[in-house]
């Protein structure tokens, strides 16, 4: 009897260290293409990582924000990794709310990263997220559209030439729009498109001592520019379209110049969804000729562990597993070159396998390169971040900033106008933070 | 010539019901049939209505990539939960507010509804911390007590309207027949109001369902209900309008078939007393 209850005991022991062991980590994650194909791919790490269980919470963008910022923000210790972008990165850096990547293992090749990236995603020279993948801006463009013009997209054009090539190849009859672009009002959408283009014509949010710049002549020149380019080759209702309509207005054959994320060029080059699949060029974003600034967006998706875990080590693990090389591997290995994560890795551009398989790969790399977060303008500025600035008042300023210049492009207010606006709301907001006096 | 005039007058009223009816189901139709399209389809423009290629791929995305019924159940505990929960506060103190009025009553019933127009997102950090503390982040149970407290206005206003409808005089020939006031609020009164009550439950399981904000904010994975369910469908840059139809008519169909065959307790709830 004594005999079988020491052996119960013991068994019991051992099931319950066994328990003691084995981690769940909580990973909250975006609905992107590349991110559910890292869910699918997970028991690779299982395999690799038995003691180490996952759990993911796949979240629309916006509303993952929401979620992790109220998490992180209160401490409530619900996720161990968190897929945040580098608007964040930086601003919860700074407030200690992410750990400090040093754990991520030894085939992490940390000067792998591409250089512009690895800054967006650091804070005082330490990682504090490990990008899964970047993008940034570029021109996608008709090419037969282009031929039958007469005219040829040069790789590095500029705004002036874009205007003329979006004119000409106009055709409202047969609902053919020169130019499709982002007037949906938000932060995200129209703003990331508008800041990138002031940026590229010398324009910047905010002078040295945090004065809004709205009421400065680049600014009116790219207002401007843009709403009478959009009126004269743009799509009709265009203030309503964001990356999802222009994407849908592009494959169905309706624009001739779109400029928007490098991740467009993967739709719109694959030939299942996209009707214009064979016909897509691709050039740098535009700058505005003297002053040589492509003004140009950078984004990276990326994990972080917050503060509160408790799981840290585990916690790195995993990032290191899902943002090494190898993980890059595993996916050309089991759903070809074309699918990889892009836009984080040196090597993945000096791979011929790769550039072979995705034709927009050398202009992706070209337009990350382009992109400089720490001087996005011409002009000194007082923060930092290429298609937004990086403090956490923006999200708020940027959408009803966004919300006047989309008024501007439907035709409700004038650009002059819509740039008061602008300016006050912004100097507004600003002052209550306590940024200006 | 008069039986032909009101045989028009009813073909008129017949075809605009119709009418009426099929524009404000429109919406799910389109949802519904977007679901069945390939993803290139989902954005075709024009749209195709009905002349396309019917795939049922991506209800079989949406299977493979998440666990509906995990949901599912969560939504049916949440909401169901969440509405017996509310009755049960809300039966007695409507009876209460319509049998033994005080000078107060009107007062307390507006305050109540005066919660219902505070931003939702204004409570979001306190409720957060007390969850956290207390262990109820992503627990059905948390999520019933914050939804029975959300709906209880609601729910206690419909009520209060209903038991105010009952005539005074047949709870008195009750008490006067010598009913102690437990059988007088089961064996007289609830009889009378069943299907004010049937309405209210009815209605408040639909409101538990469709809430989206604290669902959301409150649970990660062990209790999202169908809400997490479709958010976890939409994307801002990509091709997901048909998966996401596809996750949103999963996720409304049981609710529009419990609504389709509760239609005339709905209906005879929500007029109860409005003929008198």
């Amino acid at each position: 009897m004594r005999l079988r209850t020491l052996l119960f005991s013991a068994c019991a022991a051992v099931t319950f260290a066994g328990t003691a062991i084995a981690e769940t980590l909580t990973i909250a994650t975006v609905n992107n293409g590349d991110m559910i194909r890292m869910q699918k791919l997970t028991d690779d790490f299982k395999a690799k990582n038995p003691d180490i269980d996952l759990k993911w919470v796949t979240l629309e963008e916006n509303v993952l924000r929401q979620k992790v910022t109220t998490d992180i923000a209160t401490k409530g210790g619900q996720f161990d990794i968190m897929t945040i972008g580098n608007y964040e990165v930086p601003i919860w850096a700074k407030r200690g709310w992410l750990k400090p990547l040093d754990a991520l293992g030894a085939n992490y090749d940390e000067a792998d990263l591409l250089p512009t990236i690895h800054e967006a995603v650091s804070y005082d020279g330490k990682l504090y997220a490990s990008p899964f993948y970047g993008e940034s801006a570029m021109v996608m463009y008709r090419k037969d559209l282009f031929e039958k013009a007469g005219l040829t997209m040069p790789a590095e054009p500029n705004w002036d030439f874009i205007a003329e090539a979006a004119r000409k190849i106009t055709d409202k009859n047969a609902s053919i729009y020169g130019i499709c672009l982002r007037g949906k009002a938000g932060w995200g959408e129209n703003m990331a498109f508008l800041t990138a283009l002031a940026n590229s014509m010398g324009g910047r949010w905010f002078d040295e001592q945090w004065k809004p710049q709205f009421d400065q002549p680049e600014w009116q020149k790219s207002i401007d520019y843009y709403v009478k380019l959009m009126k004269d080759a743009g799509p009709p209702g265009a203030s309503a379209n964001g990356f999802n309509e222009n994407l849908a207005l592009f494959q169905t054959g309706k624009c001739g110049i779109w400029i928007d994320a490098t991740v467009a060029a993967s739709f719109v080059s694959n030939p299942k969804d996209s009707a214009v699949a064979d016909k897509v060029g691709y050039a740098l974003f535009p700058a505005s000729g003297t002053l040589g600034n492509h003004g140009n967006w950078l984004w990276a998706w990326s994990l972080a562990v917050p503060a509160g875990s408790k799981k840290d080590k585990a916690a790195q693990k995993f990032i290191g597993w899902a943002t090494d090389k190898a993980y890059i591997d595993l996916v050309a290995g089991k759903e070809g070159w074309a699918s990889v994560p892009p836009g984080t890795r040196i090597s993945l551009y000096e791979n011929a396998q790769y550039r072979q398989a995705a034709p927009f790969a050398l202009p992706t790399l070209a337009a990350i390169k382009a992109a400089n977060t720490a001087k996005p303008t011409v002009k000194p500025v007082p923060y930092t971040g290429g298609q937004f600035v990086a403090i956490a008042e923006f999200q708020g300023i940027g959408t009803a900033v966004g919300q006047q210049f989309s008024a501007a492009l439907a035709g409700q207010v004038t650009p002059e106008q819509a740039l008061r606006n602008a300016q006050q709301l912004t100097a507004r907001e600003m002052t209550k933070a306590g940024y200006i006096k | 010539m008069a039986r032909q005039g009101s045989a028009r007058r009813k073909l008129v009223t017949t075809v605009i019901a119709w009418t009426f009816g099929l524009a404000i189901f429109f919406p799910i139709l389109w949802t519904v049939l977007t679901s069945f399209k390939t993803e290139a389809e989902a954005i075709a423009s024009p749209p195709s209505f009905l002349f396309f290629h019917w795939t049922t791929e991506n209800y079989a995305e949406v299977q493979s990539r998440s666990n509906y019924f995990g949901h599912f159940m969560n939504s049916v505990v949440i909401a169901f939960g969440s509405t017996f929960a509310a009755l049960a506060i809300a039966i007695p103190s409507a009876w209460a507010m319509a049998f033994s009025p005080t000078k107060r009553t009107k007062n307390i019933l507006m305050w109540m509804l005066s919660t219902k127009m505070m931003p939702s997102v204004g409570a979001l950090i306190p409720v957060y911390l007390i969850f956290r503390d207390t262990g109820l982040l992503d627990t059905r149970t948390g999520l019933v007590i914050v939804l029975t407290l959300i709906n209880l206005p609601i729910v206690l206003w419909m009520l209060y309207t209903y038991f105010k409808e009952i005539p005074g005089e047949i709870l008195e020939a009750a008490r006067m027949d010598g009913a102690s006031l437990i059988k007088e609020i089961v064996y007289v009164l609830t009889p009378m109001v069943v299907p004010g009550i049937a309405s209210t439950l009815l209605l408040n399981v639909i409101l538990a369902w469709n809430e989206a904000f604290w669902t959301l904010n409150l649970t990660t994975s062990d209790a999202a209900p169908l809400t997490a369910f479709i958010a976890s469908y939409s994307s801002p840059e990509g091709l997901f309008y048909g998966k996401l139809s596809a996750a949103s008519t999963m996720a409304i169909a049981p609710i529009l078939i419990l609504g389709w065959f509760s239609q005339k307790q709905l209906v005879r709830g929500l007029t109860f007393g409005a003929v008198k």
